[in-house]
């Protein structure tokens, strides 16, 4: 009987002490607002380019109190430039409190890498997936430039890859110094997503000699360019 | 005589119906709970692919044997998996050096058969699919096959009434996606399980083998078995057994999965169970029959260069030898499992 009392005070007890929080994706080249096809823009190396795709996977959020307590949701997110929906996560059932940081995986864990036919954003008709070495693309950069000579001077970043040495999943870290839950509330954070960042630091691309990379060849290279593209633009809170 | 008219018409039309209702019922293709049960042959090891988020069921698997024999999955709907996977040929495909795809194209390897799969955790010559389920994305979507998208095949499944019926029948709910499609289609291919060769059997000590045959096995036992080892006849490695490359294919085998140059020209060990039945052979179709690869083996002097030290073993084969081993190999033809009814074609009927 104690027992039960005690599962139900504390069932009732979490349910009412939980929050959500959305967090928004909004992808920037540089601190301009990315915008498809027509923008111009140019990159590190001082070349000009266009975006006609930018999407990436997003997941296993740890989001982290001062006292090193966490709240985890392992799903995985599928950010599509060109899809507004998709570039705003919620994540319920929060434990009210002060989150000092936000912790995820760029790219889609080993496991789920072996895993076999899945669905969601994980469905592999999303176009995200390589077949004949199988495993997902963890983010697609395509675009135009002048400088590539890759026919129509396209070009594009297709990263991906599980295994090592060619491992590309990062582990991205923001502070959230002033990010509270509070109970049945919506707190949210604006995170901005540079584009940019893919071809630069700590290696400037050059797109007339780099225009693609689409295997496991220099995969890591760009891995180590998109792993600093997140930053924290926003937090607001609903109390 | 317009009355024999309406009689042969009533008659023709009666004769279909029953025809139909027979096939429904017809006893060879119907699936049952005890046809779908995984038992995992004596002496095999653990199967890697386990149907854990698989469950098997008859219906589920009657859905993958319609997809498996639909050429619905390909752009034109000219062609099925079992245009290329053939059942007879323990589901290779006879007389093929490279697969044959949508339009007549010709691909880069040899097919492959279908047998002891859920023993593998990296499938093709090259070993770059890492689970069963996620295999097909490959022939649907390549251009040389069957040239589809994911997508599209799925919107097709959705719009056909017959599917939307099987897919209930199998799911019991609406829901129509590639999880659903991919996973079907492992449980057909998954169950595809060679186990019953008259090997089996000697091995069992139910039945003896000839002379020849036993002359040929303690040849395979020393001179083959390193790489083809086991009850699968693969240590699941990638090897180069000393076939030349094809300057004009340019297949540069494992290390297209992982480039790195040490992996040049090595290719999965295969299984050698019901190689009878699965020429021409190598991942090129190159040899057409098992006395042109026992020659092969039997030639170093004609081994490509990297070739694996352990073919060294093997030196030069007399004719006698040759003969012994070919024997042995053919023992391990499985005519239960070429011959299961739970795989056939359905619409043969
Ligand atoms: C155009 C011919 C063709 C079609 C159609 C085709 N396959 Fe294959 N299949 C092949 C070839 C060729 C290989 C070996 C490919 C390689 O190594 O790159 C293969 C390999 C496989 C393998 C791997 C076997 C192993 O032991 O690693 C499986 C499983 C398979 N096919 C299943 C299917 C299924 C299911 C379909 C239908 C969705 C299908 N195939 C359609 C030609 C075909
Ligand atoms: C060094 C490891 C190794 C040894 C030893 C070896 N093989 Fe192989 N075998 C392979 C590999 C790897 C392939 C596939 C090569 C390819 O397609 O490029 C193969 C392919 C074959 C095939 C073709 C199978 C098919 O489905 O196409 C046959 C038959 C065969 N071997 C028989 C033998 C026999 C008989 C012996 C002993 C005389 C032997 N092998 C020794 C590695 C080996």
């Amino acid at each position: 009987m104690a027992t039960i009392l005690v599962a139900m005070s504390f069932s009732i007890n979490t349910k009412a002490n939980k929050g959500k929080l959305i967090i928004d994706f909004n992808n920037y080249v540089g601190n301009e607002i990315l915008k498809l096809d027509s923008a111009v823009y140019k990159n590190e190396a001082g070349q000009s380019f266009s975006v006609t795709n930018f999407k990436y996977y997003v997941g296993n959020f740890h989001l982290r109190k001062a006292d090193g307590t966490e709240y985890i949701s392992s799903d995985y997110y599928l950010i599509k430039e060109d899809e507004q929906q998709t570039k705003q996560i919620m994540l319920n059932d929060i434990p009210e409190g002060n989150y000092v940081s936000c912790t995820f995986t760029l790219g889609v864990d080993s496991a789920h890498n072996c895993s076999g036919a899945q669905s969601g954003a994980l469905d592999p008709a999303n176009g995200m997936f390589w077949a004949w070495n199988t495993g997902y693309i963890f983010m697609k950069l395509e675009g135009k430039s002048p400088s590539s000579n890759l026919s129509g001077h396209t070009f594009e970043f297709h990263i991906g890859g599980y295994k090592y040495p060619n491992n590309c999943i990062r582990e991205i870290n923001l502070k959230t110094n002033n990010l509270i839950i509070s109970s049945d509330k919506t707190s949210s954070i604006e995170i901005k997503t540079d584009a940019e960042e893919v071809m630069k630091t700590p290696v400037t691309i050059d797109l007339s000699k780099l225009p693609s990379v689409t295997d496991s060849r220099n995969a890591t290279i760009i891995a180590n360019n998109y792993m600093d593209m997140f930053s924290v633009l926003k937090i607001n809170n609903e109390k | 005589m317009r009355s024999k008219l309406v009689y042969i018409i009533l008659f023709l039309f009666l004769s279909v119906l029953i025809f139909n209702s027979f096939i429904d019922d017809n006893p060879y293709f119907k699936i049952t709970s005890d046809d779908v049960i995984l038992t995992i042959p004596k002496g095999f090891p653990k199967p890697k692919y386990n149907f854990k988020n698989n469950t098997i069921t008859p219906e589920k698997f009657v859905l993958g044997r319609k997809l498996f024999y639909d050429p619905i999955l390909s752009k034109d709907s000219s062609m099925s998996c079992a245009s290329c996977h053939q059942r007879i040929a323990a589901f290779a495909h006879i007389d093929h050096a490279l697969s044959h795809g949508i339009n007549g194209l010709i691909g880069k390897r040899n097919v492959m058969p279908l047998q002891n799969l859920i023993w593998k955790d990296a499938y093709m010559w090259d070993g770059g699919v890492n689970n069963l389920e996620v295999q097909p994305i490959n022939p649907i979507t390549n251009a040389v096959e069957m040239n589809e998208t994911l997508s599209n095949v799925v919107n097709k499944l959705k719009h056909n009434k017959v599917y939307a019926e099987e897919f209930k029948k199998a799911f019991n709910d609406t829901i129509i996606n590639s999880e659903r499609l991919l996973k079907t289609l492992a449980q057909f291919t998954g169950l595809m399980i060679s186990s019953n060769s008259r090997y089996d059997k000697f091995v069992e000590g139910t039945i003896q083998f000839s002379d020849t045959e036993m002359n040929g096995l303690k040849i395979f036992k020393t001179k083959c078995a390193n790489c083809h080892k086991g009850t699968l006849f693969t240590d699941n490695s990638y090897r180069n057994n000393g076939i030349k490359p094809d300057t004009s294919l340019k297949d540069k085998g494992r290390e297209t999965i992982t480039n790195n140059p040490e992996d040049n020209n090595t290719f999965q060990v295969p299984s050698l169970r019901n190689v009878e039945m699965t020429y021409p052979y190598m991942h090129d179709g190159r040899f057409r029959n098992l006395q042109q690869v026992l020659n092969h083996y039997s030639n170093p002097k004609n081994f490509d260069k990297n070739y694996d030290l352990s073919l060294n073993k093997i030196g030069v084969l007399s004719e006698q030898e040759k003969g012994d081993v070919i024997a042995f190999l053919k023992t391990l033809t499985d005519k239960v499992f070429l011959y299961d009814r739970r795989f056939a074609d359905p619409n043969m009927k």
